[in-house]
């Protein structure tokens, strides 16, 4: 089970670096969420997927899964997603001011 | 248990908090704002002194021993650090009282401020791999807002850079993370330490101290300093000093922090890898300082040419290195926000940023102009000023281990750093005045700051007989991790 969510991971991060390297600033964008969604199905991965009941003490089972890297999922996640509002708002704001999306229009030298 | 020393980082948290309130009354966020530093700073230097009587001092938030909650670690390293950048901070708040404008004000720029500093200290402080990408993210997060808040067109077009560069590293951050808790399953330092010790760091562990090394090196402007230059040079001049005197800077303690304490086992790969890099980011640094006739982005590759020498000390490694190291980092904290203080008023009197076109300053502003002199000249590591002691330490240490190639990078480069220094002072300040130089503006002000700070690094050059003990304190921490391990997990 490691191994395949090694691979979907690996293939998150792939698409996630293609993407940041195209031209539109919404595939960039785009591009951060899906290796932000790697990253924390590595986080996942990497505790070991063993078969146990929720971290719920109400359930009584015998063996648990690991508790720890939900709670830093659920903590990478909100931050993640505070980061990517601020910035499509600011892509947004870019759009308005700049009237262009295209990354290599957005460079150059300091003259407005 | 004390519970002290994490009240350097609830002052400025409960000051943002109170600030967001007042949003329309500049004048109370100033005041209230101003009282925080200025008590956050007695408060800091009383920690600094209590670490220095009583050892490390550590805190385990709720009561949860060691490795299974957060903890709170203060030796003197974090406490100088922290230390300074209250001071740093300080500095420039009251900078930006006169040149932030009403606008920003209005927008809850002074709360963003403390936020910051919420997470450099934050950072300074933690003993928890995880609650130091936390508070990465409250510092960065800040930052963002700090660098966009106005929104001009540049402003814009940077952050965007800015941010993605900053989203893209901390998703790294994340993934080294996962891979550390996969392979020694904890995520506290000082247990981290113990747990790499005993599995012995091998070639999984060696590959994921250079993930961190990646990380932390994007964070700090460690060769990967594509972004520094373009963001750095939009912000207003408080907010370039406050970054140029911070972010960076925490980047490096967390490289210091990890291969002293957690992967300092294989230092043929790591520390060889490290000395390499910060080689080359002294060599571009200053390579771009001698590039530009333009003075933000001068002192701007000075920044990445400062990071390059004080990681070099983290890659030598031996006590005197060590100690170098941390004298270092803290004279370029305070000198480099100094400088950007200074270069923004010399920018704001000039009335531009190109070099050409300024000259004779040194009549009508003879303070600014000679503040600016003391400043280069510490910056450089003249002797009696603060930037000596630490390179002199840090080159010792290299000869001592036989880096003796970097080291020489590390002289040649202080004489270039001189060099784009002077090219500053003499063009800015020296020969006949412009015609374009505006009548005399008032920086009485403005230069108050600057005057504490520059008082500051005389005193870190002269008084460092009186430094040097907490100095030394702290680099024995770092050398021997054993004492970290102990105080944090109580064996």
């Amino acid at each position: 089970m490691e191994i395949m969510m090694s691979i979907a991971t690996g293939v998150l991060f792939m698409v996630g670096t293609y993407l940041i390297l195209s031209r539109s600033l919404l595939r960039i964008i785009l591009g951060t969420s899906l290796i932000t969604h790697g990253v924390h199905l590595l986080l996942l991965t990497m505790s070991r997927l063993k078969t146990g009941a929720a971290p719920l003490l109400g359930q009584e089972a015998a063996a648990y899964t690991d508790p720890l890297p939900q709670a830093l999922i659920l903590t990478s996640i909100v931050i993640n997603f505070g980061v990517t509002s601020f910035f499509f708002v600011l892509a947004y704001r870019a759009y308005q001011e700049l009237g262009t999306d295209n990354m290599e229009e957005l460079r150059g030298g300091d003259d407005e | 248990m004390s519970n002290i020393i994490i009240m350097p980082l609830l002052i400025p948290l409960f000051t943002a908090i109170l600030l967001v309130f007042f949003q329309k009354q500049a004048a109370v966020q100033r005041w209230i704002g101003g009282i925080s530093v200025l008590g956050n700073i007695a408060m800091s230097a009383y920690i600094v002194h209590q670490v220095y009587l009583e050892g490390i001092l550590t805190l385990n938030l709720s009561g949860w021993l060691a490795p299974y909650g957060i903890v709170f670690v203060s030796d003197m390293f974090a406490a100088l650090l922290v230390l300074t950048t209250n001071i740093v901070g300080a500095a420039c708040l009251f900078f930006a009282y006169r040149t932030i404008g009403k606008e920003k004000e209005k927008y809850y720029f002074y709360p963003f401020f403390h936020f910051l500093l919420v997470g450099v200290i934050g950072s300074f402080l933690t003993g928890d791999i995880f609650n130091l990408f936390v508070c990465f993210e409250v510092m960065l997060i800040s930052s963002y807002a700090l660098i966009v808040l106005g929104g001009t067109k540049r402003q814009l077009r940077e952050s965007i850079k800015y941010i993605l560069i900053n989203i893209f590293s901390s998703a790294l951050f994340v993934a080294s993370v996962a891979y550390l808790y996969g392979t020694v399953g904890t995520l506290n330092l000082a247990h981290l330490s113990e747990r790499v010790a005993e599995a012995g760091q091998g070639g999984m562990l060696t590959i994921i101290s250079v993930l961190f090394l990646i990380v932390f090196g994007l964070k700090a402007g460690l060769l990967l300093f594509f972004w520094l230059p373009g963001s750095y040079s939009v912000p207003a001049t408080a907010v370039t000093a406050l970054f140029g005197g911070l972010l960076t800077k925490v980047g490096v303690y967390a490289i210091v922090r990890l291969f002293t304490l957690v992967f300092y086992h294989d230092q043929g790969i790591t520390h060889v890898l490290i000395g390499g890099l910060a080689a080359v980011t002294m060599i571009l640094g200053v390579i771009g300082a001698v590039a530009y006739k333009d003075v933000n982005r001068i002192l701007i590759y000075n920044i990445i040419a400062g990071i390059g020498f004080i990681v070099f000390g983290v890659a030598i490694a031996n006590t005197s290195a060590l100690e170098g190291t941390i004298f270092y980092l803290i004279h370029d904290m305070v000198v480099k926000a100094l400088l950007f203080l200074l270069g923004g008023t010399l920018i704001a009197v000039a009335g531009t940023e190109q070099l050409r076109e300024m000259g004779g300053l040194i009549k009508r502003y003879p303070l600014l102009g000679w503040l600016f002199f003391v400043a280069a000249m510490a910056l450089v590591g003249v002797p009696p000023l603060s930037g000596f002691i630490g390179k002199l330490l840090i080159v010792r240490g290299g000869l001592e281990d036989g880096w003796y190639w970097i080291s020489g990078i590390g002289l040649a480069s202080s004489l270039l750093m001189l060099y784009s220094m002077m090219k500053i002072f003499m063009s800015a300040f020296w020969g006949e005045e412009k015609s374009g130089v505006q009548p005399k503006v008032s920086v009485k002000g403005l230069l108050a700051p600057s005057v504490c700070l520059t008082v500051l690094v005389i005193f870190l050059g002269v008084g460092a007989e009186w430094v040097y003990p907490y100095v030394s304190m702290a680099a024995e921490v770092l050398a021997e991790p054993q004492q970290y391990i102990q105080a944090v997990l109580k064996e």
